[in-house]
């Protein structure tokens, strides 16, 4: 718990007699997976996200000093309540954030409403944490299952995709993904050929995408995640599915996960997210930073890291507004939600009452290999979803916060 | 076209010949377990990770030296046999006086320091490693459309259990290894290098699994997790047909791939447990397994 | 027969039970100082774990049976009392017997399946059993799936006691703990602990005896698993959650290293080992983050071969007393 990085403010700014300097003290916990399946979409890039939104604060702005430090929940619900305890009573921490893998996040989202602390979710995915699982101590980041299902349905719909089989993971999650794309679909007019669901973590999809393949839907929706993603697209590829003419639709897919897949197979996917490493000169920029301050040379961020830098910097800018002295999760929260957000990766949001941020989304398609220019070139937009659309209207959730 | 319990037998049949092709990579893999229980009493928890390590020595034998797929089949089991080699002269070789209990536990160690290695040096999500040139595209049998990669790993496959068989069961020196292990004292009073024997069949044990990591390289996610998730059912694959028996590990390898596969026709969602509950009542009824000796 | 143990020392033990009740002593003082020293939730998450540790200790080394699914118990009953205390509103002391119960239950189905074979086809079908808990436990919708059970309310024990308070709780956790550790003493230190023992270093020879082995492993298997199943009830009410990570195979795997660590067949071994362990899992993140698993697997690879006698044995063997 104690690899701090005292970021501090220069003592001689102030000796000098900066007269309305007043010293802001913050510290934030960066709590993330760095052992296991998050790894990669969240862990030690998280790490160096943290490290570089602190530190182009705080040179803008010498007098709020802030500390972090950083811990692995080893995606354990148990280690990440014992360690969210920890850091709000006993290391004086003000606010997590990260935290991917839902179950956990919703964990640490109870630890903080009960210590009126804060937690700025950016690697979960539950939608619930602005539903009905709310409360005025979270703040949801860049992206959930609503938006994910919403960006990449509608859009594939209006695109022509308008019949769909679903190869859905048999868990919450999967059956939450399924529902919420099979939704979105009916509603724009496409219609549900049928379902198939498998267990977690399988190796083998032939049998289920034979069965998708005979149903002879336009497009191939895949409700799952991490290794049954990638392990249906790879061999997706290999039955020639995208060749034969369907779409893959892939609906919880990180910049990660299209890596690990490699464009031969990844070409032509379809996907939604909230930020991409190559999609301007600012996040290019951001991206040699991100690798300087400490994140593997080989690996690219993902929307994940993305929106710990953001979600750190409009924090700061909340504690700088409110001035010295202790301040209570609620009304830190309260602040936040009252101030739009602005930053160089996600440009202009807002944070709604339930906690959710509002940015735009896009629609991306993998290239194909002849297309990608050099290492990481992964995608091409295919549709921008403007921030008002993109994600769950607000009368929706059931969050208690809102329906009055 | 006709119906059988309201699956089309199209698709029916389509099941059948995929379940016969995980049960290749069942039956690779628990040959490989075979080999080193019933020749050296070792419950080899690592064969998972000795499988995932197979699959990233393609990767990094494509991409440090540019040989492709198939100079990896060959190149990656022997590198890998030879780490195997040196876990058990450094590792192994104290523990075979002591409890199965030890070996296993110590290979579980192993497994968890070589998945965590790989994780931190390659990630967690995967490496790319794609279908050679040679064997892409397939054709279209009428009743499913079967990848070429696929056929050729269920050939494969049945080359290297019924060359493994053969050797072990009806050689000399298949022989010498089964003396060995009922009889180590004895068959080393004939002059034979019975400690050489044994770690050369443990090299050969995990190099069986690496080439079944080679194998399923192009066609699952290259991941460090790869080997956990499989090792599982591998083990019970291995018991239900018999932890010493070669054929055993073979014929319940195919068996339970395409029981595996008709189970993901008609009830998908029981698919992973299948597999647990025939392990619990062949268990219950046939200790020894269907082909064991030893109870 | 198959003996995973090595016998401690071959000289008769010199203080025998003087050094047990010594080290009894010395660890409840310990526990009762700790929690004004470290922080609570640590050692109450670390005390629940040495109740399992030390309940999984006593199949394999007392009984001489390896179960490599025992995290079924714990995990059912970690369900089962998030549940009671959440949806049936039962106080903290109802629902950690639910969750008991439970386990308990789990034991006898399980026990009886799996007691018929030895060594390594005994652990191969516990370790089936728990797969196949553990899949259930995923679909069904009571568990709450990957989110598991959250928001358990900690309640007022028997109406009164508020255990929200966290210091209250520790006490209550270290009475469960204490009454749970004395409990497996007495059952080692008595005629059928004898038995168990007998069973482990000769089975033919104890039925040659007269008795009826099958009965005595069947009864030590429950009650294992009903004082793991204790473990996990508490544990959810502790940390006011219960997920998928409880019924998993890698916590079955984490319980063995417990115990390896501390000493199988001793009795402080396993509290020594969790605590070990859980310190590790807890502090050892930020510092090392992704080297953890590696970590543990060289421990496992350690003690197997270098320290069989885990931590309390190799000290009970330098101070030539039992631990």
């Amino acid at each position: 718990m104690k690899k701090s990085i005292g970021l501090a403010a220069l003592a001689a700014v102030l000796a000098c007699g900066g007269a309305n300097a007043q010293q802001v003290n913050v510290k934030i916990g960066v709590l993330s997976d760095m052992s296991s399946l998050y790894a990669d979409i969240g862990g030690p890039g998280s790490v160096a996200a943290a490290k570089l939104a602190i530190a182009d604060f705080t040179k803008d702005h010498p007098n709020v000093k802030v500390e972090m430090i950083s811990g692995d929940h080893q995606n354990k619900p148990d280690i990440g309540t014992q360690i969210a305890n920890q850091w709000f009573d006993t290391d004086k921490v003000d606010m997590i954030i990260d935290v991917p893998n839902s179950g956990v996040a919703l964990a640490v989202s109870q630890v903080a409403a009960q210590k009126n602390k804060i937690f700025i979710v950016s690697g979960a995915a539950a939608s619930t944490l602005t539903g009905e699982k709310c409360n005025a101590n979270t703040v949801h980041w860049t992206y959930d299952t609503w938006m994910l299902a919403n960006g990449t349905g509608k859009a594939m719909v209006k695109t022509g995709g308008d019949t769909w089989f679903f190869l859905t993971a048999d868990y919450a999650f999967g059956h939450a993904l399924e529902a919420d794309t099979a939704a979105v679909v009916e509603k724009n007019g496409g219609k549900v050929l049928g379902k198939v669901r498998h267990p977690l973590n399988t190796n083998d999809f032939s049998s289920f995408l034979l069965q998708a393949q005979a149903s002879k839907a336009k497009v191939i929706g895949l409700a799952n995640a991490g290794g049954d993603t990638i392990n249906s697209i790879k061999q997706a590829a290999e039955f020639g599915i995208v060749k034969g003419g369907q779409s893959l639709a892939g609906l919880l897919v990180f910049a990660s996960d299209v890596a690990a897949l490699g464009l031969p197979t990844a070409q032509g996917l379809v996907l939604t997210e909230t930020w991409y490493w190559d999609a301007n000169d600012a996040n290019r920029d951001w991206t040699k930073r991100w690798h300087a301050a400490g994140a593997a040379a080989a690996k690219y961020p993902t929307m994940i890291h993305a929106g710990v830098y953001s979600g750190i910097t409009h924090y700061l800018k909340t504690r700088l507004a409110m001035g010295a002295g202790e301040h209570d999760g609620k009304s830190v929260v309260a602040k936040m939600k009252s101030m739009p957000t602005d930053d160089p990766l996600f440009g202009k949001g807002e944070i709604r009452a339930d906690g959710r941020v509002i940015h735009p989304a896009y629609l991306f398609e993998v290239k194909k290999p002849s297309e990608s220019k050099y290492p990481g070139d992964f995608y091409k937009l295919r549709a921008t979803i403007p921030a008002n659309e993109a994600f769950r209207p607000l009368n929706e959730g059931k969050c208690p916060l809102v329906s009055g | 076209m006709f119906e059988i319990f309201g699956i089309p037998s199209q698709a029916l049949f389509g099941q059948l010949l995929i379940g016969l092709i995980n049960g290749s990579f069942y039956a690779l893999l628990s040959l490989g377990l075979a080999v080193i229980f019933g020749m050296l009493n070792i419950i080899n928890f690592s064969h998972g990770a000795q499988y995932m390590m197979g699959a990233f020595a393609a990767y990094l034998i494509l991409q440090y030296s540019g040989l492709g797929y198939w100079a990896a089949l060959i190149v990656a089991p022997i590198l890998v046999g030879i780490t195997g080699i040196i876990v058990e002269r450094f590792f192994l070789q104290w523990l075979y006086k002591l409890d199965h209990l030890y070996g296993l536990l110590l290979t579980f160690g192993l497994a968890l320091i070589i998945e965590g290695v790989a994780r931190n040096y390659f990630g967690s999500a995967g490496l790319p490693y794609t279908v050679p040139e040679s064997l892409q595209g397939g054709r279209n049998l009428g009743f499913m459309f079967l990848p070429n990669y696929r056929a050729w790993v269920i050939v494969a496959s049945l080359t290297i259990c019924i060359g493994t068989w053969f050797v072990i069961e009806r050689t000399r020196l298949g022989a010498y290894l089964r003396a060995a292990t009922e009889n180590p004292t004895l068959v080393r009073a004939f002059g034979i290098n019975v400690p050489r024997m044994i770690t050369l069949t443990y090299g050969f044990g995990v190099a069986l699994a690496a080439f079944a990591g080679v194998m399923a390289a192009p066609i699952y996610n290259v991941s460090p997790q790869m080997g956990s998730e499989l090792i599982i059912v591998v083990f019970a694959v291995v018991v239900i047909g018999g932890m010493g028996s070669i054929l055993g590990a073979i014929v319940t390898g195919f068996g339970l791939g395409v029981v595996e596969g008709l189970t993901k026709v008609f009830f998908p969602e029981a698919s992973n447990t299948v597999i647990f509950v025939i392990m619990a009542i062949v268990l219950l009824v046939r200790p020894a397994g269907l082909f064991g000796r030893r109870a | 027969m198959e003996r995973v143990i090595d016998p401690l020392t071959k000289k008769p033990p010199v203080w025998r039970k003087q050094s047990e009740i010594i080290a009894f002593v010395i660890m409840v003082i310990a526990l009762v100082v700790a929690p004004f020293m470290v922080y609570p939730l640590f050692l109450m998450q670390a005390m629940c774990f040495a109740l399992f540790a030390c309940a999984f200790n006593l199949l394999i080394g007392y009984v001489g049976l390896l179960s490599f699914g025992h995290a079924l118990y714990f995990g059912w009953a970690s369900y089962l009392s998030a549940y009671a205390a959440k949806v049936w509103g039962f106080p903290p002391e109802f629902a950690i017997l639910t969750g008991t119960v439970t386990a308990a239950f789990c034991g006898i189905v399980a026990g009886s399946l799996a007691i018929r074979r030895q060594g390594i086809y005994f652990a191969m079908i516990t370790l089936a059993l728990a797969q196949m808990m553990y899949f259930f436990a995923l679909q069904a919708k009571f568990t709450g799936g990957e989110d598991g059970i959250q928001g358990v309310p900690r309640g007022h024990l028997f109406g009164l006691i508020d255990l929200r308070n966290e210091m209250t709780m520790y006490f209550v956790v270290l009475a469960i703990f204490l009454a749970g550790f004395v409990f497996i003493y007495r059952i080692i230190h008595s005629p059928f602990g004898e038995v168990l023992k007998a069973i482990r270093e000769n089975e033919v020879r104890t039925i040659s005896l007269g008795y009826k082995t099958e009965r005595y492993k069947l009864l030590a298997f429950v009650l294992s698993a009903t004082l793991a199943g204790c473990a996990g009830a508490t544990k959810a009410i502790v940390l006011q959650i219960a997920s998928l990570t409880d019924v998993n195979w890698p916590m079955s795997g984490e319980v063995v290293l417990m115990a390896l660590v501390g000493g199988l067949g001793t009795i402080f071994g396993p509290v020594a080992g969790s605590f070990v362990i859980v310190a590790m899992q807890n502090f050892l993140g930020e510092h090392v983050g992704e080297w953890v698993t590696v970590i543990q697997g060289g421990i496992f690879v350690a003690c197997v071969l270098l320290f069989r006698r885990g931590i309390i044995g190799e000290l009970a063997a330098l101070l030539r007393i039992r631990l």
